[in-house]
């Protein structure tokens, strides 16, 4: 089996990952931050170095900073909903994701200016197109880092320097790029990373959250949810410190220790190294690909610098139909059609049909590659299966 | 005995997990245990540390910018 859906969720993860989750739910299993007693302190240092391993990867100082979501649409959502109001503007890029468009389109409804800022079909994005279209009430920049469609990057360093010259805070969507991709919250001028945990970190489903940077006023940003938090339980007020405002319910304790070491493992890997395999495994896919006459590679021109996210259409078939011989006949799994990012398929120009998405992890090699060419080279030249997997 | 100790009582327990990293790094003897009663009605955890220690304590919140309550002797 060759696993090219890793956009989606990363598969396989290090094996520490499951060790810690299973050892988790045999040994400490308490919650965390709810008791005084040993096995719940336990459970409160793990989340706690889960955040320390966090902040080592993002440049981050102060740990408590990060706060826990289910996901990186948690933490997407938490900031967009949180912070806009009726008459502030927004602006963003077309090539997000639906975890950023669809809370826009929300809030449109509900009075807040949207700006959309187009890119070109190859996904790239001008700083000064988005410095254009500030205004008196615009509040935020929202951007994803790596395209979830083709891979692409955007120049989030330059357009978080324009957000700290307006005095705009600048949120950005990292589910892409945290773990094989550098990225640091001072270099970047970041102040909002949302991320997800079961991507290229590595940890399970159930895991992402926020780096809250120092510039950030959390008495402007509302809490989504309030709740239980362990914390000044005398008052039936919500806390207003970090990360405890943010952070109501039992946490996901299990997941997010899995996650301390699916980070664990990125940070003891290197990440140049890992972005450096995946870079590799990206050019020789698309230029694989590419020799092919039938096939059509998007966004093809940015071949020195994305992550390992790759779109592509054969001729005259439909993406579906590509996907389902490559699931059936030789054991690939990947995504296809509209990836959640209809705004992306529309910006490079295969809305309403789509793509089929390959995407790769630190775990693929060579040889998947090579053998994803030759399936995809025997589809277009219509050569007939050998055997079914299924 | 306990006439030595001291405890840092903390507005999170995430904070109080901080600091008990942070102290051990250090090399002091620290424990975490639940808030005593006539200190706060809060449920949460403290810091327990030695009070010759009190000084590098204090440092070590001061430095990493960590928010407390008070510091009270036991």
């Amino acid at each position: 089996m060759i696993y090219l859906d890793n956009a989606a969720t990363s598969y396989p993860k290090p094996k520490e990952v499951g060790r810690v989750m299973l050892h988790f739910l045999e040994k400490v299993g308490a919650s965390p931050g709810r008791s005084g007693h040993r096995l719940s302190i336990e459970a409160g240092r793990l989340l706690y170095q889960t955040r320390e391993s966090l902040a080592e990867l993002l440049n981050v100082i102060d740990p408590l900073r990060i706060i826990f979501t289910l996901n990186v649409t948690g933490a997407i959502n938490l900031v967009l909903k949180g912070l806009l109001r009726p008459g502030d503007q927004v602006i963003t890029s077309s090539m997000e994701h639906n975890s950023v468009m669809r809370p826009l389109r929300e809030l449109e409804k509900r009075g807040v200016e949207v700006k959309v800022v187009p890119c070109s079909p190859q996904g790239d994005l001008d700083p000064v197109d988005i410095k254009r279209s500030i205004k008196k009430n615009t509040k935020l920049i929202v951007l994803n880092h790596g395209s979830n469609v083709i891979g692409s990057i955007l120049p989030i360093s330059a357009v978080g320097a324009i957000a700290r010259d307006y005095g705009l805070l600048f949120l950005v969507d990292t589910a892409q790029t945290a773990g094989c991709y550098p990225l640091d919250i001072k270099r970047d001028n970041i102040d909002l990373l949302a991320f997800t945990g079961h991507k290229a970190l590595f940890g399970p489903p159930g895991t992402g959250g926020l780096v809250v940077g120092e510039g950030v006023d959390i008495k402007k940003l509302n809490p989504l949810k309030v709740g239980g938090t362990g914390s000044r339980s005398e008052s039936e007020k919500q806390p207003d410190f970090l990360p405890d405002i943010y952070e109501s319910g039992t946490p996901n304790t299990v997941g997010l220790s899995g996650l301390n070491e699916g980070v664990r493992f990125v940070l003891r890997e290197g990440i140049e190294k890992i972005c450096q395999h995946e870079l590799e495994l990206t050019q020789k896919l698309i230029e694989g690909l590419k020799e092919i006459p039938a096939v059509i590679v998007y966004g093809e021109d940015q071949i020195k610098d994305k992550v390992a996210v790759i779109s592509f259409n054969i001729k005259d078939q439909l993406p579906s139909e590509v996907g389902l011989r490559l699931d059936e006949e030789y054991d690939i799994m990947c995504r296809v059609g509209l990836h959640c990012s209809p705004a992306a398929h529309k910006t490079i120009g295969t809305f309403p049909v789509g793509t089929v998405r390959f995407s790769m992890s630190w775990f693929n090699t060579f040889e998947e590659v090579d053998q994803a060419i030759i399936a995809i080279r025997n589809i277009a030249e219509g050569v007939k299966p050998k055997r079914s997997f299924c | 005995m306990k006439d030595n100790y001291s405890v840092v009582i903390f507005y999170s327990t995430s904070a109080a997990i901080r600091a008990e990293i942070l102290a051990k790094r250090s090399k002091l003897v620290v424990k975490l245990i639940p808030v005593p009663r006539h200190l706060s009605s809060d449920c949460g955890i403290c810091l327990r540390f030695n009070n010759k220690d009190k000084p590098k304590i204090e440092e070590i919140l001061k430095e990493n910018k960590i928010e407390y309550e008070n510091i009270y002797k036991m």
